[in-house]
């Protein structure tokens, strides 16, 4: 039995929880997108490549590969022209693998290119099966958190199923480590046609920091491309709620 | 002051016994009452021999300070078990004879703790314990499992829905960190240490910045060492959460899964706030601080702490009340104190069967030595125990919270500081994270490089208290076991 005066106490003090627009949030100092002013680099200085743990800046042209990004900061704070400036900015998804690389003058990633494919059969309804191969919990907690009543991504038909059989998606997390790489794909091939994969953050994308490790065997990503990548260490459960949503084509009002 | 938690030692002058008075001198701190923190190997410094270096670390518990010694075999000498007489032994001889391929004697069970170097990819190919019957059924559970949560297979021995006995296999989520820690640059180290286990990335990195820092002799001022209390504090409030919330969803208290689950939502909101990372991450660095902590943010952490504190009140007392949770969780998943004692159990699984076992209270270092931290113990073991435990350190981390926003005035980042290491120097470093004590021990060779890093969560000894509690339970009764105790995979994994 429920008290029912303490339950309706929690009820009000509930109040209401959910972000009203996923579209427009404002995650008060979330260290996200990075931008990269058009202001020359000074010549023959390689501080912020020198300084990235994972390779993710090359230069000449300077860029930034948010897939290897781990979102450390270091490469800002060591740039002596502070060219570098990580924003707020959550939406860090794409359809492409360089479609996660950030140039000079960009202030965003391109969009990301709705499936029509995907809309017509999962637009209304997404059930995602979440494999972690190999993930540190941050992913793992963040994509529970897209389904908490914060961000209630179950509002957009998207939700976390606990079988493959009844799954539309494959959304994974981690490195790929030898010892789940057939536990991933025997999960693949347990969900039925059609389906896809979705990579949720830098592990997943690159390896990230673990990418030099002879503990890993990501050769599932060689068969099974996926339709979509989230970037973040760990991504904002924004960045994958939104993510999804575009390659959903759902209406955007920002492009 | 000095840092208890941490110990800083020149190589050759670390005690260093045969392995007949190495095992004896275990034995005889075991007897004593002091604590056991860890067993480890290190590549032996004769480059012609297979045999490892075996290290002890206790706490030596008249003293409140770490003890560290070694053991290395002499001529034939072999090393003989200690887990038949003192089993919360066993993961650890387990792993030195899984990382160096030791010969142990006697040791009952040599069950691979991950699966690592050559017995990698071949976590199917592996005996598990088999209870024999006509009724009996086995069934197994992983390693992916039906929510989002890391991978780990759980083969059950069942008697109808009677759980006789859990054997718990580790190793999916092994990507060799500890290999990556030796070869990485110094400079690169942070985010790979705070990747290692992410949902405890604070409790990660605080120890190894005090392990470098000893061996940099780098000093860190007193304000620099409040902030990382802090960050420690809501790192353990934050999951402490998850905890709650979980447990909620999976007794279907829905009222418990939404609130508790918003609320972290809030403690984690402010930390991004603090430091631009849900999860603390690059907020520190050996010797540095990356953000400075302002009358803002004091006035954010009072705020948004006093909100928290006011909220939780309320669905803390219908959790509590409620009969549809106490019903699941009380007498569930016990693990009495003499066995939790025997098993080695530690951290928050520990305190919740009746163990005082808190680096906080047990080496006071930092801001804990001048405001220490009221230490929260429950007696019954039961999943109810480890509920109750999250409830009262969440109530005692953010009433201390509060009180540190009232010693402590504004702290300046302070810019990233000179790596000078000391070289043929052995370092250890505790902290006390969420779940429990996570260790380092970094080595450094002649020109100050690092030799040899071994890590360590509390997990791997943790995992084992799971594996006993759910006997005698049902089997419908694994998953609050699981969520109670919501042990790293990734931490033991490595």
């Amino acid at each position: 039995m429920i008290p029912l005066v303490d339950a309706i106490e929690v009820r009000i003090s509930q109040g209401q929880q959910f972000v009203p627009d996923v579209r427009a949030a404002n995650p008060v100092g979330f260290r996200g997108l990075p931008v990269i002013s058009n202001a020359p680099c000074p010549q023959g200085c390689t501080e912020c490549a020198d300084s990235c743990p994972t390779t993710a800046i090359h230069l000449q042209p300077l860029r930034l590969d948010l897939g290897r990004c781990v979102f450390c900061d270091e490469c800002a704070r060591v740039c002596p022209e502070q060219k570098i400036q990580f924003t707020a900015g959550y939406r860090m998804a794409s359809r492409e693998r360089d479609g996660l690389v950030v140039r000079e003058g960009n202030s965003s990633l391109g969009p990301v290119e709705a499936s029509e494919a995907i809309r017509k059969i999962f637009g209304r309804s997404l059930k995602l099966r979440s494999v972690s191969a190999g993930g540190c919990n941050g992913c793992e907690l963040e994509i529970n958190a897209m389904t908490n009543v914060n961000f209630d991504c179950v509002r957009y038909g998207i939700d976390i199923v606990a079988s493959p059989r009844h799954a539309d998606g494959l959304i994974l997390s981690g490195p790929i480590t030898a010892n789940m790489a057939e536990a991933l794909e025997l999960c693949y091939h347990g969900m039925p046609d059609p389906k896809f994969v979705i990579a949720v953050g830098t592990c997943a994308i690159s390896g990230g920091v673990f990418e030099a490790s002879p503990a890993l065997d990501r050769s599932f990503l060689g068969k099974f491309a996926p339709q979509l990548y989230v970037a973040g260490c760990p991504p904002h459960p924004l960045a994958i709620v939104n993510g999804i949503l575009d390659l959903m084509g759902h209406s955007d009002g920002r492009h | 002051m000095s840092e208890p938690r941490v110990l800083l030692q020149p190589l050759a002058e670390v005690e260093t016994l045969d392995f007949p008075g190495f095992g004896q001198r275990a034995i005889d701190h075991v007897t004593r009452g002091d604590r056991l923190l860890s067993l480890f190997g290190t590549p032996s410094y004769d480059s012609t021999s297979d045999t490892p270096v075996l290290h002890a670390v206790f706490i030596d518990r008249e003293r409140h300070k770490l003890v560290h010694f070694r053991g290395h075999g002499q001529g034939t000498q072999k090393y003989h078990s200690l887990t038949s007489r003192f089993p919360a032994f066993h993961c650890f001889e387990r792993e030195v004879h899984e990382q160096y391929g030791l010969r142990i004697v006697d040791h009952p069970w040599l069950k691979p703790i991950r699966f690592e170097g050559a017995n990698l990819k071949r976590m199917n190919d592996y005996p598990f314990y088999k209870l024999k019957g006509k009724e009996v059924h086995e069934v197994g559970v992983g390693p992916i499992h039906a929510g989002v949560i890391e991978p780990g297979h759980f083969r059950f021995m069942c008697y109808g829905e009677t759980v006789y006995h859990l054997e718990i296999h580790l190793g999916y989520q092994h990507r060799g960190a500890e290999q990556l820690l030796r070869q990485t640059s110094p400079r690169k180290l942070t985010p790979l240490v705070e990747s290692v286990a992410g949902d405890t990335a604070v409790g990660y990195v605080l120890g190894y910045c005090r392990a470098w820092e000893a061996l940099c002799n780098l000093s860190v001022r007193s304000e620099v060492e409040a902030i990382r209390a802090l960050a420690l504090e809501l790192e353990r409030v934050a999951m402490h959460l998850v905890g709650l919330g979980g447990l909620a969803t999976d007794v279907a208290f829905l009222p418990g899964s939404s609130t508790y689950g918003r609320l972290r939502t809030s403690m984690i909101n402010l930390s991004m706030r603090l430091c631009g990372s849900r999860f603390g991450r690059s907020w520190f660095r050996p010797g540095e601080l990356r953000f400075s902590f302002l009358e803002s943010h004091k006035a954010d952490v009072r705020k948004t702490v006093k909100q928290v504190q006011h909220d939780i009140a309320i669905i803390n007392t219908l959790f509590q009340k409620s009969t549809t949770v106490s019903h699941r969780l009380c007498t569930t998943g016990a693990v009495p104190t003499p066995l939790a004692q025997e098993i080695g159990l530690v951290g928050m699984s520990g305190r919740a069967s009746g163990l005082d076992c808190d680096l906080r209270d047990e080496l006071r270092g930092g801001e804990y030595g001048l405001h220490p931290m009221p230490i929260v113990v429950e007696s019954a073991g039961d999943c109810w125990a480890r509920a109750l435990i999250r409830i009262h350190e969440i109530d005692r981390s953010l009433n201390w919270i509060l009180q540190l926003m009232d010693n402590v005035g504004e702290v300046q980042a302070e810019p990233p500081a000179k790596y000078v290491p000391l070289p043929k120097h052995g370092v250890l470093s505790f902290e006390e994270g969420w779940r429990g004590e996570v260790m380092h021990y970094i080595e450094t060779d002649e020109s100050g490089k690092i030799a040899h890093y071994k890590l360590q969560d509390p997990s791997l000894r943790n995992w084992f208290g799971l594996a006993q509690a759910v006997r005698n339970n049902a089997i419908y009764d694994f998953p609050i076991c699981n969520k109670s105790f919501d042990l790293s995979y990734c931490g033991n994994d490595l």
